[in-house]
């Protein structure tokens, strides 16, 4: 039910125009981070008010939307942004990645390829990825300015040397066709090989006021060495709910003497998956 | 003001203006593919897509340019009725409306600066139609190529040369759209 004490999805409309003409700059300047005037939102700083006014801004009532936390569609974060549009927007909301037109996400790419009437909408805590190198603004504009990103090789190198591999496990930098360094946000680094896809991708920094954009089929590539070439790792083991060896996984601690299971972090592909048959090793029919 | 100034504009702005702006995102987010949008009616010569773009993006945060024939007193109207935009030379533009060989030569509009590229004009250009075919379109959005009908090849390559830099384009036809960002490599087709 629509709260008619609202405007369609929440925000006024010149609001939405503002956040608008920003998203339209950042997907023709694909990796580049537009300043925009962020909102105050009925929800604190940190819980996805950059992706919420994104979203805001791209949502019609015909759309279905999907929000995910860290792959799941149950977690409080994920629950309090869906209804938030289920009361101030008439859309549909869903749980299945295959039949939602807007999914907004935190820290995961789904593991269901995207099509290309699909939007995925980024909730980004840092949109600066030389912001840890460089505390100030003005010198990280200056910096991307003049595509001045050997910090950024010097901060993987100086992995390499204190832990022999690249130690960068989330939010691991890349490269927007050939131009821009840019934060995918904290996904794991086992999704930045799927942010080449079809559908489009924003990305909304709330506290931080910047939105930015991957167009479909944009070149993102990872930062690496020859010798130390990009590696998506994820845990060494298979899902054992559903079975899942190419997914990226959660480790859960299941009892005090150390026992512990991993499970697929994406939960509409693994309840998905074990709709169709698939089993794990402890699936509950097995520990039965 | 006549009273075309006060008609034309979105019966229910929220849904229209938001069903307008994702026409406009697809366009530009995959240069080539002709979209449909529409729900304004401007005075003659503004098509119904420029019409419902211009309510969709510009309002008085956003100086507006007016070029050739679209700069004429009923469309002023229209404009300073339902949008309030300052009406301003290209080298203030946010926004600019006319046909090509109105808007050209480009130099004058602002194309963003190192430090803030997207400080640049966008460009609403009235076409008499459009169509997906002649020159070749490659880049960001586009999986192998697309075509595009342009009006010019040479501006738009010398666009795309300035990369980061650069005018982005809403190409408009009745109630069609299509869009070439700065970020296209355009070749001839």
């Amino acid at each position: 039910m629509t709260d008619q004490a609202y405007n369609f999805a929440y925000l006024d409309e010149q609001t939405k125009r503002m956040i608008r003409r920003a998203i339209l700059k950042g997907v023709a300047i694909p990796g580049y981070q537009v300043p925009f005037a962020s909102r105050e939102m009925p929800m604190p700083y940190g819980w996805g008010t950059g992706g919420v006014q994104v979203s805001a801004a791209c949502l019609t009532p015909s759309d279905t939307f999907k929000v995910i936390d860290q792959g799941a569609d149950d977690t409080t974060n994920a629950v309090s942004i869906r209804k938030f549009f289920e009361r101030t927007a008439q859309v549909a909301t869903t749980e299945h990645t295959a039949e939602a037109t807007v999914i907004q996400t935190r820290h995961r790419i789904p593991e269901a390829p995207l099509g290309e009437d699909q939007i995925l909408v980024y909730q980004v805590p840092i949109p600066e990825p030389l912001r840890f190198l460089e505390p100030r603004e003005t010198e990280t504009r200056k910096m991307h300015s003049l595509e001045e990103y050997g910090l950024m090789h010097v901060k993987l190198y100086e992995d390499i040397a204190r832990h022999g591999h690249i130690a960068t496990s989330y939010a691991y930098p890349v490269k927007v066709e050939g131009r821009y360094v840019m934060d995918p946000s904290p996904i794991p680094k086992f999704d930045n090989p799927k942010l080449e896809m079809a559908a489009i991708q924003l990305f909304g920094a709330g506290r931080e006021q910047r939105i930015y954009a991957i167009p479909p089929y944009t070149r993102v590539v990872s930062l690496d060495f020859e010798d130390h070439p990009f590696d998506p790792s994820k845990a060494d083991h298979p899902c054992d709910l559903c079975g899942a060896d190419h997914t990226y996984l959660d480790e859960v601690i299941v009892d005090d003497a150390g026992g512990r299971m991993f499970v697929c972090s994406d939960t509409d592909y693994c309840a998905g998956r074990q709709a169709a048959g698939h089993r794990g090793r402890l699936s509950e029919e097995d520990a039965a | 003001m006549d009273g075309n100034a006060l008609t034309g504009g979105f019966a229910d702005a929220p849904v229209q203006s938001a069903h307008a702006f994702r026409a406009a995102l697809n366009a530009l987010a995959r240069p080539g593919r002709i979209e449909r949008i529409s729900g304004a009616e401007a005075p003659a010569p503004v098509s119904p897509a420029a019409a419902t773009l211009l309510l969709t993006l510009c309002d008085a945060e956003t100086p507006l340019h007016l070029a050739g024939d679209h700069d004429k007193q009923p469309v002023r109207d229209w404009i300073a009725f339902h949008i309030g935009a300052p009406l301003v030379g290209r080298s203030h533009a946010m926004f600019a409306l006319g046909t090509w060989p109105a808007l050209t030569p480009l130099d004058a509009f602002p194309v963003g600066t190192p430090e803030y590229p997207d400080r640049s004009t966008t460009l609403i250009v009235e076409m008499d139609a459009l169509a997906a075919t002649g020159a070749r379109l490659t880049g960001p959005g586009i999986e192998t190529e697309a075509h595009l009908a342009l009006p010019d090849i040479a501006p738009f390559r010398a666009n795309h040369a300035r990369f980061p830099l650069g005018l982005d384009s809403l190409f408009t036809a009745g109630d069609r759209i299509a869009g070439l960002p700065r970020s296209t490599n355009v070749e001839a087709g």
